[in-house]
């Protein structure tokens, strides 16, 4: 096995495990934290794949993120208001759906994993991908690049407006 | 541009060359935090016109080292309530935050860990790692004077990355390359290169140079603020919150936060050598120009800056909270828009 095989799996155990932890763990602020391992760990995985860029953006947002998910989980842990906030174990009928949900996608999943015929392109040096999506950005997916920007600009007004004083 | 890295030119690439480059920064982060223990002890006590330590060593440049040793013995306190484990891990995620940021810093021509070319972007994503850690122990210590700390810690990063990010986005724009390395090398030649006088070009470039000059500033302040430095040091102030994040930490941990804060204080210090004050290029074109002078005269830039924190430190009061989100969200980042338009025109026009 060589390097990259190496830090391809254990890139992957890290997400999966810590992913299995968000999910599990009661305690809210545990289950951020470990988000912040599976997001770097999905980071990994594309510096693996290549797209660096790509990667260190997923550093910059997810961490910042989860900084101010933790804000909220400070809030509604038990050190500041003295309210014990847990999330809860699910009834019997929730846990059927929910493990009937897990069976149907993880069947879809797999059998599409199988049925599909993979190409393996070769693996070839990558140029700079930053100037790349910049120029793909401003030329082909102008449009998309635009909406996202009104969706932006429209959040900061909305938040401008939240936070106004009433007269 | 290829990036030379001496140790690939003589070990080629393997595992031994690798680690060197990994571990080489280490070292100069174990040395560069005793000096600057010892310069902060020194230069406050100047300020405050005492002697500071005199009792260790010839003028007591040992005290660093007195330091070191006395925290190694002392006990390693877990508080009972603390969250365990998030409390043990909090000051290695810290390290490691202000320690990642080391592999993209150009230390000489021929001396930089990985030369990516999203080195400016990288060094600023992780720089907020170190933010995390300090919620990480904040809240794990389970005292309501850490959890303080690490809320006011959040919302100053959170406030003071977007006029940091400015000035870095339009350094970016002029140099046209993330590469710190490639900054570097377009900073050549004299001190009038350096971006902090608007980059290389004709006499067309002098009204930027305002700008620029004004973003060294903003970026200066901004990454005061990211190292939690006085001015902006409400996250620890001593005299409101007893130690901030890290009060119930003792040990060998508090010497990891510590040693934590003057890594981060070179990172910055450095980003800013590198981007603003021409990173390993000697002032005066030619002269002391070449690859082992680089690695002087980015450590002797690296390390003014962090005396000019330090200086800052033992001379400005406190900022208020309301204070410190005023600066950084009415000043700074409407001066860093006004700048980064400037810069782009200027680069359209060019």
């Amino acid at each position: 096995m060589d390097l990259i095989t190496i830090g391809f799996y254990f890139l992957a155990a890290l997400t999966i495990v810590f992913g299995a932890i968000v999910v599990i763990t009661k305690n809210i602020m545990h289950s951020a934290f470990s988000l912040l391992f599976t997001f770097a760990g999905i980071a990994g995985l594309y510096v693996l794949m290549q797209a660096d860029f790509l990667a260190i953006t997923q550093i910059m947002i997810y961490i910042g993120g989860i900084l101010v998910l933790i804000i909220f989980g400070v809030m509604l842990t038990t050190h500041i208001t003295g309210v014990d906030v847990r999330s809860g174990t699910l009834g019997k009928f929730q846990m059927i759906g929910a493990v009937m949900m897990m069976i149907v996608i993880a069947v879809s999943l797999i059998v599409v994993f199988m049925s599909t015929r993979w190409f393996l392109a070769e693996s070839q040096p990558v140029e700079e991908t930053a100037p790349q999506i910049g120029n793909l950005l401003l030329t082909k997916y102008l449009l998309a690049f635009e909406a996202a920007s009104m969706l932006l600009l429209i959040a900061i007004v909305g938040a401008a407006f939240i936070a106004r004083k009433h007269k | 541009m290829e990036n030379v890295n001496f140790l690939y030119e003589l070990f080629g690439k393997n595992i031994i060359s690798v680690t060197l480059i990994v571990s080489l920064p280490l070292v100069f982060v174990l040395i560069y935090a005793l000096i600057a223990i010892l310069a902060e002890l020194k230069v406050s006590a100047w300020i405050q016109e005492r002697l500071g330590p005199m009792r260790t060593g010839p003028w007591g440049i040992l005290q660093p080292i007195a330091e070191v040793v006395k925290l190694i013995q002392k006990e390693d306190i877990t508080p009972d309530k603390s969250s365990k484990l998030l409390y043990n891990l909090a000051p290695f995620v810290i390290f490691t935050g202000a320690y990642a940021a080391f592999a993209v810093i150009p230390f000489s021509e021929y001396f930089v860990p990985s030369g990516i070319n999203l080195g400016l972007f990288y060094v600023f994503a992780i720089g907020s790692i170190s933010a995390l850690g300090i919620v990480m122990g904040g809240w794990a210590s389970n005292n309501k004077y850490s959890l303080m700390g690490a809320m006011r810690s959040v919302s100053q990063l959170i406030s003071y990355e977007i006029p940091a990010a400015m000035a870095i986005l339009s350094v970016v724009v002029l140099a046209s390359s993330m590469n710190m390395q490639e900054i570097n090398h377009q900073q050549t030649g004299w001190f009038w290169n350096w971006n902090l006088f608007g980059g290389p070009g004709s006499w067309t470039k002098i009204w930027i140079i305002p700008f620029t000059v004004l973003l060294t500033f903003i970026y200066f302040i901004s990454s005061l603020a990211e190292t939690n430095r006085v001015p902006f040091d409400i996250p620890e102030g001593e005299s409101e919150l007893v130690a901030g994040f890290h009060t119930e930490y003792s040990g060998m941990k508090f010497a990891m936060f510590f040693f934590a804060e003057y890594a981060n204080m070179f990172v910055v210090a450095a980003i800013l050598t590198t981007i603003f004050l021409g990173g390993w290029n000697s002032p005066f074109d030619t002269f002391l120009q070449g690859p082992i002078w680089g690695s002087f005269w980015f450590v002797l830039k690296a390390f003014s800056v962090v005396l000019v924190q330090i200086w800052i430190r033992w001379t400005l009061p406190r900022y208020r909270v309301d204070q410190l989100m005023y600066v950084g969200w009415k000043v700074l980042l409407p001066l860093s828009f006004v700048s980064f338009l400037a810069i782009s025109f200027y680069v359209m026009l060019k």
